[in-house]
């Protein structure tokens, strides 16, 4: 059995794969020291030397904008080198291994990989191949997590309500395909999240989905009730042509978040999103825009979570 | 050649007996077991105290890699894993490139199997042309040549009306039909139980429901035409109590498991170990203590070491995207022992479900010790020790999910048709 090899024998944290099995000291500590960074993110000067001299490899095999974007300007605040390679276009597609690849980048002296990919498991893959002074960082493995995604909505919880043990979180769209859905799921239960919900109808909750300590629930004014925290999912254009649902329409009239869904939450209730949005399929711009949204402000805590996670590994 | 094997714990299932006796062998046969015939003057010895004397192994799931695959493995390699395993009988399913579809590929193989001079193999006929689930094979033409029986390895047979017809024609013929349960539809993108792990994994499912709907299929169909099924590689609860009902109703099936899921569930999956990426998948703990169950009860029939020779290449990859399976022929016989020691099966038992019983299923005369029979035999130390290494296995494939682990139940020697054709060496 293969074990998830993020933690090393002192108890620091060598990867970054998966909120599963962090320790919630770990979570704070990551989140604390993000805290510390939102500081120099709004100074003059957006720039600390902690990582000068280290070359941090963007290896996105699956494209991306916006993660890969917050990761390079965490990075570059950090003073570390920034190789951004986008592999889908080139060494993939000539027939090179995954292996293979990050071979030929650890032999350019990479000190931590940032890595994207459309499998489940690539991102530990990778852990389990590299040499023991390379850090990797998840950046998205197939539905399985995203772990720093949902660092930045902890990060995001926090601020807005700050104590974890008294709230009511619920997680709305696609779940079954979602990999932030799966690390969300991780650090809400582990930050010690009393009550974590699902709502979505059945074809997109994966099956034994309460294992992972969360209720399902498929009727959004049940599932809404007095919740603090929505978790909007993306929901992809193609999962439209399957079986998986019948039109967007229809999956708008029952699970897109309108004020009329949202009024049946709490009243000081936030509303968040990984983005990027679907306006009109499951979130309603009035509410993307509107008073309780907290979605821009996620993206402004996620470089500085990404930074605290880059000088952790770093310092380990 | 005239061997005397002599100080041995002799068991076989098929004959019921265990119990300490020797045994004389003359002209590739078995001369007499006990008592040493008139004038026999031994040219070889072999002393087997402390060690159990028993038939060579029969295993119903074993891919050779050959023709079409030889990079990954070859005939050569992996008959000499097959008798280092102590199996001297194995059947191989017609999932080669080309698959085994006409007469003068299953001779071919049959001559290039003959001439390594090892264990005896079995090949299993195609039952559609190029296994698309189209156009009838030759199945009679193909018995001739030597499949000793047909199935659609692990291609679908979607279109319920040609499942029908290969069953009517095997029927026609007696040939006997093995089938893998396992709807398309329903696990076309799954590489995983769907279940608890894969949900927290991400990793797409195959339900249970996949193995029983197709199973159900398979067993009207049965009902339906009167053929002789053998139902490969089960994996769920359901599937076992579906061929329990069959049997009691008097249906001909049989069915077998994989060794390796006599000892694993999805659990063993971890972070994504892709040694445990199998087909059928590792499913729930509650799936493999009902096979276990089934197993012992003799609902299952037989244990197959569904080998599955893979190169290191093809394993080195995300989860989804490595190759499905695992070596397995150096392992059958300590998985077997491992399971008769964990829900305490007598010894004579266990080796019945990969002697007696997988060789009622080939018909081929195999696996069992008497007088004027084949000597086809595997002398193993039950208390031998050894580690699952790239090393100390000789198949081309190392990839199992038992690599690292200690096993017990060393195989010491191999005998077919009176040779000896593996020797352990000392350590």
């Amino acid at each position: 059995m293969q074990n998830n090899r993020q933690i090393n024998k002192s108890g620091e944290l060598q990867h970054l794969l998966t909120i599963e099995g962090l320790p919630v000291s770990m979570l704070h500590h990551i989140l604390d020291t993000a805290e510390s960074f939102v500081g120099v993110t709004e100074r003059e000067v957006k720039k600390v030397p902690l990582l000068r001299g280290k070359a941090i490899f963007n290896l996105f095999f699956e494209p991306s904008t916006r993660t890969r974007t917050t990761f390079e300007i965490a990075a570059k605040r950090l003073s570390a080198d920034v190789i951004n390679l986008n592999i889908s276009a080139s060494s993939q597609s000539k027939g090179e291994t995954l292996l293979d690849t990050v071979n030929n980048l650890s032999a350019m002296h990479a000190d931590m990989f940032i890595v994207r990919h459309a499998q489940s498991g690539a991102a530990h893959l990778i852990a389990r191949h590299v040499a023991p002074e390379i850090h990797v960082i998840n950046a998205g493995d197939g539905r399985h997590a995203h772990p720093t995604q949902a660092l930045l909505d902890m990060y995001t919880i926090r601020h807005f309500k700050r104590d974890f043990h008294e709230l009511r979180v619920a997680i709305i769209g696609d779940v079954m395909h979602s990999r932030v859905a799966r690390s969300q799921i991780h650090a809400l239960t582990t930050l010690g999240v009393p009550e974590v919900r699902v709502i979505a109808p059945k074809t997109l909750l994966p099956k034994g989905v309460e294992h992972l300590g969360v209720h399902a629930y498929h009727d959004m004014s049940k599932g809404l009730k007095d919740v603090d925290v929505l978790l909007m999912l993306r929901l992809q254009n193609e999962r439209m042509q399957g079986a998986l649902l019948p039109s967007a329409q229809e999956y708008f009239k029952y699970y897109g978040l309108t004020p009329e869904k949202l009024a049946l939450a709490r009243p000081d209730a936030i509303v968040m999103h990984p983005g990027p949005m679907n306006r009109g399929i499951e979130i309603d711009s009035s509410v993307a825009d509107g008073p309780q949204s907290v979605i821009l402000p996620q993206v402004t805590f996620g470089i500085a979570v990404r930074m605290a996670v880059m000088s952790i590994l770093a310092g380990s | 050649m005239k061997i005397h094997i002599k100080n041995g714990r002799l068991i076989d299932p098929a004959n019921n007996q265990d119990r300490h006796a020797d045994l004389f062998i003359a002209a590739g046969k078995v001369v007499s077991i006990g008592e040493e015939p008139l004038g026999f003057h031994a040219n070889q010895e072999i002393d087997a105290q402390g060690l159990v004397v028993c038939p060579g192994f029969v295993d119903l799931a074993a891919r050779l890699r050959e023709p079409g695959y030889e990079y990954r493995a070859t005939l050569e390699s992996e008959m000499g894993a097959a008798i280092a395993g102590g199996i001297t009988s194995l059947a191989c399913p017609p999932d080669t490139d080309p698959p085994l579809d006409e007469p003068g590929l299953v001779e071919m193989l049959k001559y290039r199997a003959k001439s390594l001079n090892q264990a005896h193999v079995f090949p299993v006929g195609a039952l559609t042309l190029g296994l698309s689930g189209e156009t009838l094979t030759e199945m009679a033409e193909l018995r001739d040549a030597g499949c000793v029986a047909f199935s659609h390895a692990e291609r679908p047979l979607d279109n319920a009306l040609v499942l029908m017809r290969v069953m009517q024609y095997a029927a026609t013929f007696d040939l006997s039909v093995w089938l893998r349960a396992q709807d398309a539809s329903l696990s076309r993108i799954g590489v995983a139980h769907e279940g608890e792990v894969a949900t927290r994994l991400g990793l797409p499912g195959i339900p249970a429901c996949a193995e029983t709907i197709a199973l159900s299929r398979i067993l009207q169909l049965a009902k339906e035409t009167g053929a002789r099924i053998h139902v490969c590689r089960i994996s769920s609860s359901e599937s076992v109590e579906m061929i329990r009902e069959a049997k009691k109703q008097g249906l001909a099936v049989t069915c077998d498991i994989s060794a390796n899921h006599i000892h694993l569930s999805e659990m063993d999956i971890g972070f994504f170990d892709s040694n445990c990426h199998l087909i059928p998948p590792l499913r729930s703990l509650r799936d493999r203590d009902a096979l276990r169950r089934g197993l012992k009860e003799g609902v299952i029939d037989a244990v197959c070491s569904d080998h599955t020779p893979v190169d290191d290449d093809a394993k080195l990859l995300p989860f989804a995207e490595a190759e499905p399976g695992a070596t397995g022929l150096e392992l059958l016989l300590p998985l077997v022992l491992k399971w008769a020691e964990e829900d305490k099966v007598p010894l004579i038992d266990a080796l019945s479900r990969i002697t007696r019983h997988p060789a009622r299923i080939l018909d081929a005369g195999c696996g069992h010790l008497a007088r004027g029979h084949a000597a086809d035999l595997c002398i193993f130390d039950p208390q031998g020790y050894w580690k699952v290494e790239p090393k100390s296995l000789k198949s081309q494939g190392k990839n199992t999910p038992f690599i690292g682990f200690e096993m017990k139940g060393r195989v010491i020697c191999t005998l077919v048709g009176g040779h000896v054709v593996y020797r352990a060496n000392h350590s």
